[in-house]
């Protein structure tokens, strides 16, 4: 189900743990299942439990606790905006409203053509570099005027 | 000006961030002589007792006395946990000890380990910073290389590996004893203490969890005392403190000053106020400390003691700036909506009255506010407070009840008028992009 290479990477974080405690390497797990996926299935999520030797409900309320796992499918890019109060005093509403205007779609929606999803986020911890966005959940990006939106955007859509 | 870097000592940004550099700025000096002197751990610890350091998270607690709960001659495993979990709006203060003086925290967390007999530890780190989880592994495999890290630290008897484990995308998980729960693999759902983590904490062993800049400061006073560090602050106000200053200033940013600087001065080394205009409040520590107007706040010391005086909290030291363009009630309904959201269900008083705060704040917000809102808004918060397991339920009621006690007339106005008092298109250009010259 998931490549040699995810479970090589999975193998890393079950090492991290003591031999009994596999299940701490779920949030890693599923996050490199993520990635290689784009998304997280219900078979994912099952193949994941099965090999840390948990329930697959137990890797369920897991996926479906944190917020950066997406439990539907999401564009190739999906793209995370700001808006807690910090970054919205320094423009994260304002950068929200212009990829909105760009992309053509609201928060939670993907482009027709499947290449971009935006979502609001919460507090990502970089309160001084607002407007802060994240490019698939890993790549942040800092102090996003509409210029480098602009750039941003023309770079994904290569 | 009292801006004094000793856990941003000698950095160059990106720059410097690896074992060499951190070898060169004296990095690891109080490990190598604690081991080459078998340092009595109980000694450690009175030296940390010396600093005042307090827990530079949120809550404050002196972090000599938190490593004195320890049972150190406990048979088994003990655990070391660092809390990387930054997500309470406002602050971004340990992403930056992280991206550029990782190997303090490392140093930092050994010498807490072999003070307190843990054999390994774990740093929870945002998921958010996904980058900065990158760096960190890289960190710990050039101090493991190095012998600091593994099995005999630097040829003595002496054994603890560290390692990283990220969150992704859960602010309850700051709350200690969610963050254990996270690392063996659960939701994030905070427990019940007592037992405290001390006792019972990661894998039910006893377990210590410290903020990243807390154990950051422990080489310092490693180093050159705590007596030393303890002078850099002001009684019971220990040593230095990184803020995080976000919002209308003209240079956001982190500024590592001595505890008891003025307000005032802080707000100058941060540019002063965007575009020359009025300061009308300040939440000074985190989202969920409650909101200080401006004339009070200016009056303030940027310590423990002078905020709490204020009505406030220091909490993790996020001074959150607002000028007169903001209108209070979309200041408050922004936050609620995310306690709202970030609540985990738990608790009964919590999941339901944090929606309760959200749906009453945005009605008011939006023009369809009543009368009775602001009675109805207070009876909530205290339907909440001290009703719930941890401390999330509170931390959502504190700025509802400190915006509606100090801003109380554009809460009312809002009721009566169904507008801002702010009008629209000047709130529109003071929240507008803004790019400060730090960046």
């Amino acid at each position: 189900m998931l490549s040699q290479e995810s479970l090589k990477l999975i193998d890393v974080e079950v090492a991290k743990y003591p031999s009994d405690q596999k299940q701490s390497a779920v949030m890693a797990a599923l996050r490199i299942a993520q990635q290689e996926k784009g998304w997280l299935a219900r078979e994912t999520i099952d193949a994941v439990a099965s090999y840390l030797d948990m329930p697959a409900i137990a890797a369920f309320e897991v996926a479906s606790f944190y917020n950066m796992y997406d439990l539907e499918p999401v564009g190739e890019h999906k793209i995370t905006v700001c808006t807690n109060l910090p970054c919205a005093l320094s423009g994260g509403v304002h950068a929200a409203d212009y990829l909105k205007q760009k992309l053509g779609i609201e928060f939670n929606e993907t482009t027709p053509d499947g290449k971009f999803t935006l979502k609001e986020g919460e507090c990502m911890g970089a309160c001084g570099d607002a407007p802060v966005l994240l490019h698939n959940n890993h790549k942040m990006c800092s102090w996003m005027t509409t210029e480098k939106i602009d750039q941003l955007l023309a770079d994904l859509a290569k | 000006m009292s801006a004094r870097n000793l856990i941003l000592a000698d950095l160059d940004g990106d720059r410097t961030w690896r074992l060499q550099d951190y070898l060169a700025r004296g990095g690891y000096a109080a490990l190598k002589k604690i081991i080459a002197e078998s340092t009595p751990p109980a000694d450690i610890i009175a030296e940390v007792k010396a600093s005042v350091l307090r827990g530079r998270g949120g809550a404050g607690f002196p972090t000599g006395l938190k490593w004195s709960f320890m049972p150190r001659s406990f048979p088994g495993a003990k655990y070391l946990a660092c809390n990387s979990d930054e997500g309470e709006p406002g602050t971004f203060k340990d992403r930056d000890i992280l991206r550029y003086n990782p190997h303090s925290v490392i140093e930092g967390m050994i010498i807490a380990a072999y003070a307190m007999g843990c054999e390994r530890g774990y740093n929870y780190i945002h998921g958010e910073i996904f980058e900065i989880y990158d760096r960190f592994e890289e960190a710990l495999a050039e101090a493991r290389a190095a012998g600091l890290l593994g099995d005999k630290i630097l040829g003595s008897d002496f054994s603890f590996d560290l390692f990283a484990h990220h969150g992704y995308g859960a602010y309850i998980c700051g709350e200690e004893t969610a963050l254990l729960e996270s690392i063996e693999g659960k939701k994030g759902q905070p427990r019940f203490k007592p037992p405290f983590p001390a006792s019972y904490g990661l894998y039910g062993k006893p377990t210590t969890i410290n903020n990243t800049e807390t154990f950051a400061s422990v080489p310092f006073i490693l180093r050159d005392g705590g007596e030393t560090f303890l002078n850099y602050g002001k009684p019971n106000n220990g040593g230095t403190k990184l803020f995080s200053i976000s919002g209308h200033v003209n240079r956001p940013g982190n500024y590592e000053i001595e505890l008891g600087t003025p307000f005032s001065e802080l707000l100058e080394m941060a540019g002063g106020m965007r575009g020359g205009r009025k300061l009308k409040g300040v939440i000074p520590g985190g989202s969920s400390s409650p909101v200080v107007p401006a004339d009070i706040m200016m009056d303030c010391t940027m310590d423990y003691d002078s905020i709490s005086k204020a009505g406030s909290m220091l909490g993790s030291g996020a001074v959150i700036v607002m000028d007169e363009t903001t209108c209070m009630v979309r200041a408050l309904e922004r936050l609620s909506y995310f306690y709202f959201e970030e609540s985990c269900g738990q608790c009964t008083p919590c999941r339901e009255g944090t929606g309760w705060l959200y749906r009453v704040v945005h009605r008011i917000e939006h023009g369809l506010g009543r009368p009775d809102d602001l009675d109805l808004l207070n009876s909530v918060t205290t339907n909440i407070m001290g009703r719930t397991i941890c401390a999330l339920g509170d931390a959502a009621s504190m700025p509802v009840q400190s915006f509606v006690k100090h801003f109380g007339d554009e809460f009312a106005y809002h009721i009566e008028h169904k507008t801002c008092l702010v009008p629209d298109d000047v709130q529109r250009e003071g929240s507008k992009i803004y790019v400060g010259p730090s960046c």
